[in-house]
């Protein structure tokens, strides 16, 4: 069964540097948004250090949003996903491993490049890593959560509208948290408390959405 | 195995290790909605499948791992190459290949030299072959259950094709196909289902 998932994860990583297109939109959109808000809003130091954590953490919301469309709907063109579902191994695991090449195709590229991003905004340099920590806790649980809608709006015409409505509410407490942690480490409160509860919502939606998601993708190929 | 649905119903047969089912009928008949069904993939509105007397909605898995299901779609990624799209297809069937075992298989079914070649440059009839060429690789597998198998294939391929099945037969396992052609395959036992009659 490990054999089936190392091999589900290599092959969309393999898939994913073959068409490395689509990972750099997705990079490439989050680097742009986060760019142009200095040059949108002016360089008071002030006001771009207290809009930083927010600002970051929209534009990597909505760009892991952007990459969700794409986790099922090309192997379900193909017929892949048909032999996923008739695979010896429970399909509930397949889909994780999916979701976890998910992440570090389209969500560990962006944690890894906020803090380069955060200078822009001349965040303090000291925090940087709890920006970093509570991105790299809270990308999983986006690409987690997405993971079910886009199992639900599969095939359907329209799925990309549909898909970001269903999304986008259980992404705010995710996104207020998430911002959050920066923010209270900088006023000096600490983001201790915001990380635990991203690592909660990880730990949670890690162990549950993987399943609805399977559920979900038998429902939608029916 | 008995199922039912809207486009056809009343339809109940059973299918021993051996034998081949032909499904016939026209387009829109339901030939691929009975072989969804068979395989698990649709549910049928009333009725049920059964695997070795149990339900295979039940069994899940362990039916998934005794079958092979070669669906209308080629199940083929078009930036791997036929070897790589065969080794994820047997690793997630549960029988992992070796690259030497799929290249034998892809040289039965007359795709020698294609073996690296990304599925992207491969013709409509060449994809299918490579998707076929699962079937050379799953020999151990009781049921075979094949949608179209010989659709976009030369006459050439057909052959071999038909003579994959008719060892897998011979081998004591169960095939079940739809197809417009005339297959030849010498079975021990055939059974053909006309949708249109039921």
């Amino acid at each position: 069964m490990l054999a089936a998932l190392r091999c589900v994860i290599y092959r969309d990583l393999l898939l994913a540097v073959r068409r490395s297109s689509d990972v750099l939109t997705v990079l490439l959109f989050f680097v742009i948004v986060v760019s142009l808000f200095p040059l949108g809003v002016g360089p008071d130091p002030a006001l771009l250090r207290t809009i930083a954590p927010g600002v970051i953490w929209v534009a990597a919301l909505l760009a892991s949003m952007l990459a969700l469309n794409r986790m099922f709907a090309s192997d379900h063109a193909d017929g892949t996903l048909e032999q996923m579902l008739l695979g010896a191994t429970p399909l509930g695991m397949t889909v994780a491993a999916k979701i976890l090449a998910h992440w570090v195709i389209s969500g560990l590229p962006l944690v890894l490049i906020s803090p380069v991003l955060a200078l822009q905004f001349d965040f303090p340099r000291e925090f940087l890593w709890t920006l970093t920590l509570s991105l790299a806790f809270g990308t999983p649980v986006l690409s987690l959560i997405g993971a079910i809608g886009a199992a639900l709006t599969l095939g359907l015409r329209g799925a990309g509208a549909l898909l970001s409505l269903l999304v986008l509410p259980l992404y705010v407490p995710v996104l207020i948290i998430g911002a959050g942690a920066a923010d209270a480490a900088v006023s000096g409160l600490g983001g201790q408390a915001q990380l635990l509860l991203l690592g909660a919502l990880l730990v949670f939606a890690g162990a549950f959405a993987p399943w609805a998601a399977a559920v979900a993708l038998r429902i939608s190929t029916e | 195995m008995r199922g039912e649905r809207k486009l056809f119903g009343a339809l109940n047969f059973t299918l021993r290790s051996g034998e081949l089912l032909r499904i016939a009928g026209a387009n829109g008949s339901g030939k691929t909605s009975l072989l969804r069904i068979a395989c698990g993939l649709l549910e049928p509105t009333r009725g049920e499948v059964r695997w070795g007397g149990k339900d295979i909605r039940r069994l899940q898995e362990e039916f998934w791992r005794q079958l092979v299901y070669v669906g209308h779609a080629n199940s083929i990624k078009d930036d791997l190459t036929a070897t790589e799209n065969l080794h994820v297809a047997c690793t997630l069937a549960g029988v992992p290949r070796q690259a030497a075992q799929i290249g034998e298989a892809l040289r039965r079914l007359g795709l020698a030299g294609c073996e690296n070649l990304p599925a992207r440059v491969l013709s409509q009839g060449q994809r299918r072959r490579v998707a076929l060429a699962r079937l050379a690789l799953s020999k151990g597998a009781p049921l075979w259950i094949l949608d179209e198998p010989f659709a976009a294939l030369d006459a050439a391929a057909v052959e071999h094709v038909q003579d994959l099945i008719a060892e897998q037969l011979s081998r004591g396992a169960a095939v079940i196909l739809t197809t417009h052609l005339e297959a030849r395959i010498t079975a021990a036992a055939a059974l053909r289902i006309d949708l249109e009659a039921t």
